[in-house]
């Protein structure tokens, strides 16, 4: 009997409440994105934003969310029903099952598998069935249209980020996470016999890559400029159109937990993750997860700056833009990468 | 840590049969592509349970994350005909039975005899797990991929290759009388040759 339990049991409700305690921290750190995305875009315009629920507004996505729980979802008579209520679930649940591999400090990670990375391209590859479910189901062709849009743009921008996690990965030689950003801890920098700062990560390195993987995941995760799925000037609200109250809630969740994980990514890839930028003594004593805390809001903040200040892509340049700029573009830097890692023998630097 | 494994193959198993039989059963043609992915990520989750942790991300990523939406985009854009594709179904019915059964032979004679190791299948052995030398599944594959199976690998490229460029050449259609926005050219426009400036008579127009 001890020994069904110490086998199944434990395990299982350790993972559990690990789950657990990560996805309400994670739903508070969204509830607070959404608001901070909200205030960078007033302030961009010279707005004050949501400053009326609790002190700065600080409690406005709280108060939105028990708005959309209370409201009544409105399920259009000829719609899909089942795959109509399936679509939002899905986009939630795929983009919160992601964190499971992201190491947020040393050794905090849920589940430290060998295929870390590739784990999260293939769920993050999978999005995309939440926004086709939702468009088809709906019956309507706003949605429609918005659901083909978004469907060919993530398609084509995921090419663009494979190609650059790839040349991220012959840099390292591990899929791990976590080793991705422990070989951060040596590069350049370092190569040159300064301490381990930040021009050891790979943004220096791997630089245009650095840029590219940026633009790529705005496309990817539909943000502005490349929120044409839900471009409100053309398709009203997109794939979203038909939806309301809980199942729209739903939908943004999952589109910020998605932002929120590339955020992440773009930390642990090029940011060092949870390293500190001085390996010396008052940077060294801040925890690494607030490290991670710092650089990945960064990430956010550029995100959201982004969708304040840069006019909407027409759809073709945003086709051209992916297929014919960064495709080969990235797919020169792998070679080159590969080629420079080869000839100087440099394993963890580049 | 069998009973578990064996737990989660009979979910995934039955998740995958059944997943299969609703792609041919269910009405709804887009019904059935959903179905279909349902069945492909099954299959990875089995991937996963023998330890071939990369096919598995990779069957998801290739098929479900790319191959699967195309399809998916295709049969909604097709906007099918439920009723008459029934009709059709039923004239094709022999020549499916006939391929059916030749696919249920080839299976048959794969697991009773054909097979290579001939201990038994059963349930109290653990599944069979590739023996790697403490590799990781990615520097397993990729040792013999570019090694010994090099021509192979090389060969698929190509003939992948040569269907990429065969399906361009078979879409590609110069139409005539199409504007087409050349990047180049509105770069290079200055004021001296973007405005003509015309000296108009009062009253006259131009």
């Amino acid at each position: 009997m001890t020994d069904i339990f110490s086998l199944y049991v434990w395990p299982a409700l350790v993972i559990t409440a690990q789950s657990v305690l990560f996805i309400v921290v994670l739903l508070v750190l969204i509830a607070y994105i959404l608001l901070a995305d909200r205030k960078i875009w007033a302030a961009v315009q010279m707005r004050r934003g949501p400053n009326v629920v609790g002190p700065f507004g600080l409690f406005q996505s709280f108060a939105d969310l028990l708005k959309f729980a209370l409201k009544e979802p409105i399920i259009p008579a000829s719609s899909d029903k089942p795959v109509f209520l399936l679509a939002p679930l899905v986009a939630v649940t795929l983009a919160l099952a992601t964190f499971a591999v992201i190491p947020v400090a040393d050794g905090w990670v849920i589940a430290d598998i060998n295929i870390g990375i590739l784990y999260v391209f293939a769920i993050s590859s999978l999005e995309v069935y939440g926004v086709i479910m939702g468009g088809w189901a709906s019956n309507s062709k706003y949605a429609f249209l918005g659901a083909l849009r978004s469907a060919a743009q993530m398609v084509s921008y995921e090419v663009s980020i494979g190609f650059v996690i790839v040349s991220v990965l012959l840099c390292v030689g591990s899929l791990n996470l976590t080793e991705i950003v422990l070989s951060q801890s040596t590069g350049l920098g370092t190569m040159i016999g300064l301490p381990a700062t930040f021009l050891d990560w790979h943004w220096l390195g791997l630089f245009p890559m650095f840029i590219i993987f940026f633009i790529s995941a705005l496309a990817e995760t539909n943000r502005p400029p490349f929120d044409l799925p839900e471009a409100e000037s053309e398709l009203v609200a997109g794939y979203m159109v038909e939806y309301s109250a809980t199942p729209y809630m739903m939908f943004m969740l999952g589109e910020y937990a998605a932002i929120t994980l590339m955020c992440c990514l773009t930390t642990i890839l090029f940011l060092g993750g949870w390293l500190p930028p001085f390996d010396f003594a008052p940077f060294t004593w801040v925890p690494g997860f607030i490290w991670f805390l710092i650089k990945g809001g960064l990430v956010f903040f550029m995100f959201a700056m982004v969708k304040a200040f840069v006019p909407r892509y027409r759809y073709d340049q945003l086709m051209r833009l992916g297929w014919k700029v960064f495709l080969p573009l990235s797919l020169a830097m792998v070679i080159v990468t590969a080629f420079v890692i080869q000839i100087f023998g440099w394993g963890a630097a580049a | 840590m069998l009973g578990l494994q064996a737990f989660f193959f009979y979910i995934f198993a039955f998740i995958a049969v059944g997943g299969a039989l609703m792609v041919v059963l269910s009405r709804n043609p887009v019904h059935s592509v959903l179905f279909l992915i349902l069945t492909f990520v099954a299959s990875a989750g089995l991937f996963l349970l023998t330890g071939a942790e990369f096919l598995a991300m990779i069957l998801i990523v290739v098929y479900v994350g790319a191959v699967a939406i195309l399809f998916l985009f295709v049969v909604m854009m097709l906007d099918l005909d439920v009723g008459q594709l029934k009709q059709r179904a039923v004239q094709y019915a022999p020549f499916g039975a006939v391929i059916a059964v030749l696919l249920l032979a080839e299976l048959i004679i794969a697991v009773s005899g054909g097979l290579a190791d001939p201990a038994p299948m059963t349930m109290t052995t653990a599944l069979p797990m590739a023996e790697t030398g403490g590799l990781s599944n990615i520097e397993a594959l990729g040792n013999v991929l570019y090694t010994r199976y090099i021509l192979f690998f090389q060969l698929a490229g190509l003939i992948l290759f040569v269907a990429m460029i065969g399906a361009i050449v078979l879409t590609l259609r110069h139409k005539e009388n199409v504007r087409r926005q050349s990047i180049p050219d509105q770069v290079a426009r200055n004021p001296a040759t973007a405005i003509e400036i015309k000296k108009v008579e009062s009253g006259r127009g131009i």
